[in-house]
């Protein structure tokens, strides 16, 4: 929450701007993502899929998080594009990689307008639960349409041209994840302006109490249209990245089992402060080879644990406790 | 480019060296199959059959000791397998990636095994185009075609005139109804209807029900393992669709043995085509079932544990072919027209599709000293799949 | 033809029943508490769990059993409520969900370690197997039980609701919590055994439902949806909306395969969002 105190009064402007500038650990942290290049190469894919699965959480932070929507079907949105691309490329022979990932951000985007109208029309455990029925039903869709989808089988894809035509992807990862890693950056940046603005701080005013918001004028119903469209958007393209980098798609991108993964990670990492999804995509993937590594089977007990862990100790997450920690206000 | 080629191949080569340096000593092999989420049966199934070849034939072939490095996917995520098929090239130095329960893991793998040349044993995952992904697959299970197309012609041959085909709506069940129509009307058959269930269905009464109103002379059914072959068994007898009124065509799923267990009586009569049979009388596989039971607490063996069994058996001889080496090209040539008997019966690698050739087994569900059982009544031997080149 | 349509009305009726009484308990326990306990289905999987082992490793009959898995599951309900649930009832829906989410991942892969992965059969005494006829339509004899059961208790329910001191008692708290504390009310006594109630429910709705869907440990996921579905349209904190959501869910589910099977899968969710559009708060919701 702001500090209101009297002593420390400023203009919300002044405010803001200090909220966008950055931070030397930002940077820091920034250019320590490009450390797997050099220190560990053999781990360039998995950092790919964690960079992927970060876009894929900034966008759901940013409706979970800033506006306050929970939603248990983003996966609708991360399939959308996953398929958009993957059929870009098989059926109509487009590998294109940049315009294909507009393509699929563009066409996840146009959905997610669509359903936004849903969305703004209910609340609490009905809003739950029209995300998860819509999440379920574009599942079922996309397996009565296997003849389209390669349904449950999944469809095997020539391999994405070249970025910029000149970057191709190899064995090893290094495409991959420096494909990923530019997109998450620039996906980053254009969320860090957002939810740093005017628009950002509405949004916050929507989560904290949406039956006031009327009364200081804005116009909430909108304002979380356009949230909503823009994260689907990022989340269509998080897909589309998925299945450029792997060069397969199969029905599981849409799946209830993506969409709770990536609340988890948001959970762990802590909402509503963007790193917060970078952080627990990190923590989630490790924490699964680390676990799954021990004992596959019971990986689940681990991640369940973990869940209840932070949810009764750490409910605003990892990043949440760390800046309590440190004494910082939200 | 060239220079990050170059760069790249400078590091492959000398993790290469130091893992060839190792690899004098052991053969790696990674195995990919989902070992968490709702295929954890399957890959625990699977990986009992691994493990009983390993324990009866040791774990030393050609000189070589054998290791196996375990990779969960978690379910049908073909990223997932991706990622672990590159991990265990690049990071873990696997000679051999094996497994794949599910077809989208062996699709997403696919990729790896083609570009790092490495052997790839595909030992459950069933649609045909598994093996037409990469030149280094070879498959040790079955394939739904090479099953349903040969029983839907014997169906015919035998005299059944219609049928109604009720499968499960996903895409190994659309491989079964089309394989199945393909094979029935080829011979002469008709199919009355056809629906297909969602997957995670509960509740089969509506479609029995359907099945009922075309009164068919035969109903073919497809649905896979788990609570769906007994709950569908149900429900099909408490509509009075069982044998000798109509006939209950399937494929083995239906009667896998907790299925029977829980049909009881009203198993009875139910004939189905499989590739492995529990309780087919012959010492091979009579020695077999004991020794997994035996190491698995009294849980029996099925299609998985035979994949996974026979898929480490490929890989033991091929490597006793070519003496040790673990280069993809010459794994394939030497599994390429290898042909054995296994606990299931007589089979063989096809030398031009890497695909399984075996025989398909029709059965009956019989009474056998009090239990009901599956009783193998007709064998088609040498079964190739049917869709490779076709597509 | 109709005859057609009463059996297919039959069986979906008996399957909506199912959810009923997998579901009431967390109808009833949101709208009071206000807390989404998720973890309802592994409550549900409890009761199925306890089922099998006393029949197989005791040897009690199925009858038994079932009172046993309601026990069971509410006892364990009761652990849970009072040590973990509570601190999270002021925590907001997404604590609660994930909160509950971890819970049925642990409660999966302790059936798992305990039980394997393997389908759990159990084998009914033989006067509930088979089916009847009645007017040349076969009903089958274990679904005419389910919804026998359903019945019973759904007259026990309503007449405990409006009949005792402590269905009194759950009236106000539901009705308005706090005004029923500062009557001295004993709130959190309320909660407690209500909490209990329903997950002995779910444990015994678990356990009737072993013979219709099987028993794995992914059973807290795979009705979780259903459960859920029946709850949001029927409306959180109504007896009658568990009833009729349940009901409706069932026959609904059931005559959409039958008449239209292509759209079967996909019905139920496109019902689930066009009724939560239509009425928020679900068919017989008080919020």
């Amino acid at each position: 929450m702001t500090n209101l105190s009297p002593a420390a009064t400023t203009s919300p402007h002044d405010w803001m701007k200090r909220q966008s500038r950055w931070s030397p650990v930002e940077i820091l942290f920034w250019l320590a993502t490009l450390l797997p290049f050099f220190l560990f190469p053999t781990y360039l894919t998995l950092a790919s899929q964690i960079a992927i699965a970060a876009l894929f959480a900034i966008s759901v932070d940013l409706i979970l998080g800033y506006a306050g929507i929970v939603t248990l079907g983003h996966a609708m949105f991360f399939g959308l594009g996953a398929y958009t691309a993957a059929l870009l490329s098989l059926r109509m022979g487009w590998g294109e990689p940049i315009t294909a990932l507009i393509m699929a951000g563009a066409v996840a985007g146009a959905v997610g307008f669509v359903t936004s109208f849903l969305i703004v029309r209910v609340q609490h455990l009905a809003l739950i639960m029209v995300t998860l029925g819509l999440g379920l039903l574009t599942y079922e869709l996309a397996n009565s349409l296997t003849w389209l989808t390669g349904g449950t089988d999944g469809l095997r894809l020539p391999r994405t041209w070249p970025v910029l035509n000149y970057f191709r992807f190899d064995l090893w990862g290094y495409t991959a994840y420096g494909f990923s890693l530019a997109v998450l950056f620039v996906a980053f940046l254009v969320s860090r302006r957002i939810v740093n603005s005017s628009f950002g701080l509405s949004l916050r005013g929507i989560r904290e109490n949406v039956k006031r918001m009327p009364a200081i004028g804005s116009e909430y119903r909108w304002h979380l249209q356009k949230i909503y469209t823009i994260s689907a958007v990022l989340a269509g393209m998080a897909g589309g990245l998925l299945t450029q980098t792997t060069s397969t798609v199969a029905l599981d991108v849409l799946s209830f089992q993506r969409s709770a993964d990536v609340v988890v990670m948001l959970i762990l990492g802590g909402t509503g402060r963007l790193y917060g999804a970078i952080l627990g995509a990190l923590i989630y993937f490790i924490a699964r080879d680390q676990l799954a590594g021990v004992n596959p089977q019971y990986w689940y007990f681990g991640i369940g644990l973990l869940l209840m862990v932070v949810v009764l100790f750490m409910p605003k997450g990892i990043l949440g406790g760390l800046a309590s920690l440190m004494g910082r206000k939200a | 480019m060239v220079k990050k080629i170059a760069a790249a191949m400078a590091l492959g080569l000398c993790l290469g060296t130091a893992s060839v340096a190792y690899a004098q000593e052991t053969v790696k092999i990674g195995v990919i199959l989902p070992y968490s989420g709702p295929f954890a049966d399957a890959a625990n199934q699977l990986q009992a059959g691994i493990d009983l070849y390993i324990a009866k034939h040791g774990d030393e072939v050609a000189g070589k000791k054998i290791e196996l490095i375990k990779k969960d996917t978690g379910g049908p995520a073909a990223d997932a397998a991706q990622r672990a098929a590159q991990e265990l090239v690049v990071r873990d130095g696997v000679d051999i990636l094996a497994g794949f329960a599910l077809t989208p893991e062996a699709l997403g793998a696919a990729p790896v095994s083609e570009e790092a040349q490495k052997l790839m044993v595909v030992m459950n995952a069933a649609t045909s185009i598994v093996t037409e992904q990469s030149p280094y697959i070879v498959r040790t299970s079955v394939t739904i075609p090479q099953l349903n197309t040969a029983f839907g012609q014997w169906a015919a041959e035998q005299g059944v005139k219609q049928a109604y085909t009720l499968v499960a709506d996903y895409g190994p069940g659309h491989d079964a109804e089309k394989s199945f129509s393909a094979g029935f009307t080829g011979a002469g058959g008709t199919i009355v209807g056809s629906d297909r269930t969602p997957v995670a269905n509960p509740d089969f009464s509506a479609f029995v029900q359907r099945v009922r109103d075309a009164n068919p002379e035969a109903v073919y059914i497809f649905v896979p393992g788990g609570a769906q072959p007994a709950a569908i068994g149900k429900a099909l007898v408490d509509r009075g669709l069982a044998p000798p009124d109509v006939k209950i065509l399937a494929q083995g799923e239906l009667t896998h043995p907790e299925a029977l267990q829980s049909m009881g009586e009203t198993a009875r009569g139910i004939i189905t085509t499989f590739h492995y049979t529990l309780e087919r009388d012959d010492p091979l596989n009579k020695e077999y079932v004991e020794g997994y039971t035996a190491a698995n607490n009294g849980r029996e063996p099925d299609l998985f544990s035979i994949g996974g069994y026979d898929g480490m058996h490929l890989i033991y001889e091929a490597l006793k072919k070519t003496n040790g080496d673990t280069s993809g090209d010459a794994l394939v040539e030497a599994a390429k027209g290898m042909s054995w008997q296994s606990p299931r019966g007589p089979m063989s690698i096809d030398p031009e599709t890497r695909d399984v050739v075996q025989t398909v087994y029709i059965r009956e569900v019989q009474e056998v000293d009090g239990k009901l059982q599956n009783v193998i009544i007709h064998e088609i031997p040498e079964v190739k799949d049917p869709l490779h080149g076709t597509r | 033809m109709l005859g057609n349509i009463v059996i297919v009305l039959f069986d979906g009726f008996a399957f909506g029943m199912l959810l009923f009484v997998l579901s009431v308990g967390l109808s009833v326990t949101l709208g009071l508490m206000n807390f989404i306990n998720l973890a309802h289905g592994a409550f549900g999987m409890l009761g199925g769990y306890v089922t099998v082992t006393v029949m197989r490793h005791l040897g009690f009959p199925f009858l038994l059993a079932l009172p046993m898995a309601f026990i069971a599951a509410a006892m364990v309900s009761v652990v849970f409520e009072r040590t973990l649930f509570r601190r999270l009832y002021r925590a907001g829906e997404l604590n609660q969900v994930l909160f509950t989410i971890g819970l049925v991942f642990v409660a999966a892969a302790v059936a798992t370690y305990l039980f394997g992965t393997a389908q759990q059969p159990i084998i009914l005494p033989s006067w509930l197997r088979g089916s009847i006829e009645i007017a040349g339509m076969r009903f089958g004899v274990y679904r005419i039980f389910l919804i026998a059961i359903s019945l019973a208790i759904v007259a026990l329910l309503v007449f405990g609701i409006e009949r005792t001191r402590l269905g009194a008692q759950i009236r106000a708290a539901v009705d308005n919590q706090r005004v029923a504390q500062g009557l001295g009310l004993d709130v959190e006594r309320v909660f407690a055994i209500t909490f209990a109630l329903g997950s002995g429910l779910a444990g015994l709705g678990g356990a009737l439902a072993i013979e219709i869907v099987g028993l794995d440990p992914a059973f807290g996921f795979h009705f979780l949806v259903y459960v859920l579905i029946v709850v949001s349209v029927g409306g959180l904190g109504s007896i009658t909306g568990s009833f009729v959501g349940a009901a409706l869910l069932g026959i609904g589910d059931v005559a959409g395969k039958y008449f239209v099977p292509e759209i079967g899968s996909f019905l139920i969710y496109v019902l689930l969002v066009a009724i939560l559009l239509i009425r928020p708060t679900g068919l017989f919701g008080r919020r």
